[in-house]
């Protein structure tokens, strides 16, 4: 609604300018914008819209709006459809209904996830040099060894994990 | 549709406390009652003279080091 709103903001934007040109040949009197007018809005907590829908009734539907005057027990089903469709552009259910924008923003968001993934192994594998030699096998024995040595985290750490007296992890 | 903030609110208002309590009730039992009783049962056999002569054995103990 609100993006309908700023469509006809844009296109009449070139025209009040015009508006107001042409405005001081009449009597002074401007018509009013479409945009400064009390405005529809389809909204969970406006139950009762400043206007009504449809703004310019056809014959058909004025006379509907003549015989509502009248007894409203003598209108029929479809009629009493047709006022409320004429006052309101949604019903409750209409507006409240979920839609299925959120898998399209799921697929969106994995698919970029993925794209990312195809960037850092292209990067791993021909843009990064090695690695520090601090990662080989050997210094990374010898470093867990220091750390059990030097009893890192006895509790419930690394050294409790250990069995000091078999010389094994623990199982 | 009267009503509308208050039932809300009750609802959120209920979600948060039951929420944020079962949280901490879940840490107080998942992790920080585990960790206390792990410390205990640790200290409870503890030597340290045998610790430090481990270590000192390792040579990882540089005022300290292996005979």
């Amino acid at each position: 609604m609100l993006a309908s709103r700023v469509f006809s903001l844009v296109g009449r934007r070139s025209i009040s300018t015009s508006l107001c040109l042409r405005a001081h040949g009449h009597a002074g009197v401007v018509k009013a914008e479409d945009y400064t007018l009390p405005a529809y809005v389809d909204r969970r907590d406006v139950p009762l819209p400043e206007v009504a829908f449809v703004r310019d009734l056809s014959a058909q539907q004025q006379a509907l709006k003549e015989k509502e005057k009248a007894s409203w027990s003598a209108l029929s089903v479809d009629e009493k459809v047709e006022l409320y469709r004429m006052k309101f552009n949604e019903t409750y259910a209409e507006m409240n209904k979920g839609t299925n924008e959120w898998k399209t923003i799921l697929g969106g968001v994995l698919f970029f996830l993925g794209f990312t993934g195809v960037i850092l192994i292209w990067q791993k594998n021909f843009m990064y040099g090695p690695i520090p030699h601090t990662f080989s096998e050997e210094w990374l024995s010898a470093q867990t060894k220091r750390m059990l040595d030097m009893r890192v985290n006895p509790v419930g750490g690394i050294s409790a994990q250990w069995d000091f007296d078999k010389n094994e992890w623990k199982k | 549709m009267r009503g509308l903030l208050a039932r809300r609110m009750k609802f959120h208002l209920l979600g948060a406390f039951v929420v944020s309590l079962g949280c901490a009730t879940l840490y107080k039992f998942g992790v920080a009652e585990p960790r206390k009783r792990a410390y205990a049962e640790f200290y409870k056999s503890y030597d340290p003279m045998k610790d430090f002569q481990a270590m000192k054995a390792a040579g990882v103990l540089e005022c300290a080091p292996p005979k």
